[in-house]
């Protein structure tokens, strides 16, 4: 590889111990999960907001005297429609992405998240339910998630925003997190969703999960390519 | 930058999504720009109360098994801020390394390199309200991989943050001080200089324990000039 000149001058500075300098200082670059991070960061029951089971955790991928993963204490039903959240990652060619990372964050049943930054005493919080859930894909790239419908929350100005479940992916290759969405087909609001009249009108169905059979909700993430999925910028 | 965003990203330090020395990024890069949407509730809170969520903290990567992990143990330590060097409390720090002969123990890694029956390489702690957080561990191994000839990443240790809000959440890694593999390491060099720095831990002999372990400093800094909480006019536009 080549490596430029300004590049030479600056690879080994002196270690600055006020970590002042503007090189040090400023916003932590983010850098690939890469491939094996399986084993660090899921947990029990990381993808089951639900609180029913041990979905999430992936015993299989590691001899088992290493598994020293943790456990939720969370326990008990959350009020909502419970759901499944599923679909597959796939690459810009269309092959299954096996080793990404899906993030779930979402508001509960009555449009309330589990956050200290959410002040809103009207509006129940649930003991049952924290909103965050990981989820490692398979071979396939299939990643899956129990969990409840979320309720509507504010948006800009005095709009209300459709029940939505905000995304995070990783993936080995993917060396900033990509940031989507999770809309239902069927859901309150779309046509007045703040975040959605951003999104071109021919792209909005990339972000919109449909039902499969009974509770099952599915929404695939293309990373490139046709119907490449909608990913946001915060 | 979106000023109104109370974790609007600085993406001066940011790799692009496609970095061509690293092949993996090739067809998994979007091509359509993200597009811009303003900070709603959604992005300005997240998940708290870690220890329920994920079980116990694991600050002590060495003592996870029966006996002693091979290698050098090193304490990780540093403190988690935001833009104005303010402490980010309760922000979970999530961990996993190879051992010290450059080994994951998944499955999947196949590298002939020994494993370690004591050494794990997954932790996780939450930083106090400083900011603060540490941790014990082995000094991981350089590992040979198939991006190109003779690739080999560096020492590295990965590191994944949630801080106070879905839009402060960050992945990354860490490399030690004078590694000659930093410089034609293609991940790490998608940083961009002088950036890339800001992913190296220094030697620090005032965390370093006589006759136990090494000491390495290593600080965070997630997005947000503002620790305010939600304030639904905060973003009113």
């Amino acid at each position: 590889m080549t490596i430029e000149t300004d590049e030479l001058s600056t690879r080994h500075p002196a270690p600055r111990l006020d970590n002042l300098d503007p090189a040090l200082f400023g916003q932590t670059p983010s850098q690939t999960v890469g491939p094996f991070f399986h084993y660090g960061l899921p947990w029990k029951g990381g993808a089951d907001l639900t609180g029913g089971s041990a979905l999430g955790a992936r015993p299989e991928l590691f001899p088992e005297e290493h598994y020293v993963l943790g456990e939720a204490t969370f326990r008990g039903a959350p009020a909502g429609e419970a759901i499944e959240l599923c679909g597959r990652v796939l690459d810009a060619a269309g092959q299954p992405v096996g080793d990404a990372m899906v993030e779930i964050w979402q508001a509960n049943a009555a449009g309330r998240y589990a956050s200290i930054a959410d002040r809103r005493d009207e509006v129940p919080l649930d003991p049952h339910f924290h909103g965050f859930a990981r989820s490692a894909t398979d071979d396939e790239g299939h990643y899956r998630f129990r969990t409840i419908r979320p309720g509507r929350v504010p948006g800009p100005g005095n709009s209300l925003q459709a029940p939505h479940i905000a995304v995070s992916l990783f993936g080995r290759g993917i060396l900033k997190r990509l940031v989507t969405r999770i809309y239902f087909a069927d859901g309150e609001g779309n046509d007045t969703d703040p975040i959605l009249a951003r999104v071109p009108a021919e792209r909005r169905r990339t972000l919109v999960a449909d039902r499969q059979d009974g509770d099952e909700w599915r929404m695939d993430l293309r990373l490139g390519g046709e119907r490449e999925t909608v990913f946001f910028a915060l | 930058m979106k000023m109104d965003d109370r974790f609007a990203a600085d993406d001066a330090g940011a790799p692009p999504s496609r970095h061509v020395d690293y092949r993996s990024t090739l067809l998994r890069a979007p091509d359509q720009p993200p597009i811009d949407i303003p900070q709603t509730i959604t992005e300005l809170t997240g998940p708290g109360d870690w220890g329920r969520l994920m079980g116990g903290a694991l600050a002590d990567l060495t003592t996870q098994h029966k006996g002693t992990p091979i290698g050098q143990r090193i304490l990780v330590s540093g403190q988690v801020l935001d833009e104005d060097r303010r402490p980010v409390p309760n922000t979970v720090i999530e961990i996993w390394q190879a051992n010290a002969a450059g080994r994951y123990i998944h499955y999947n890694d196949r590298w002939d390199a020994p494993i370690d029956p004591n050494f794990t390489g997954a932790g996780r702690v939450v930083t106090d309200e400083a900011g603060r957080y540490s941790f014990t561990t082995i000094r991981p191994g350089a590992y040979p991989w198939g991006n190109h000839h003779n690739a080999w990443r560096p020492a590295h240790i990965h590191l994944s943050l949630f801080g106070p809000a879905f839009a402060t959440r960050l992945v990354t890694q860490f490399y030690f001080p004078d590694d000659p593999l930093i410089e034609i390491d293609p991940i790490a060099n998608a940083v961009p200089m002088p950036y890339r720095q800001r992913l190296v831990a220094r030697f620090d002999i005032g965390s370093t324990i006589a006759n136990w372990a090494l000491g390495y400093r290593f600080d965070l800094v997630l997005k947000g000039r503002e620790q305010t909480p939600f304030e639904d006019d905060a973003h009113d536009h």
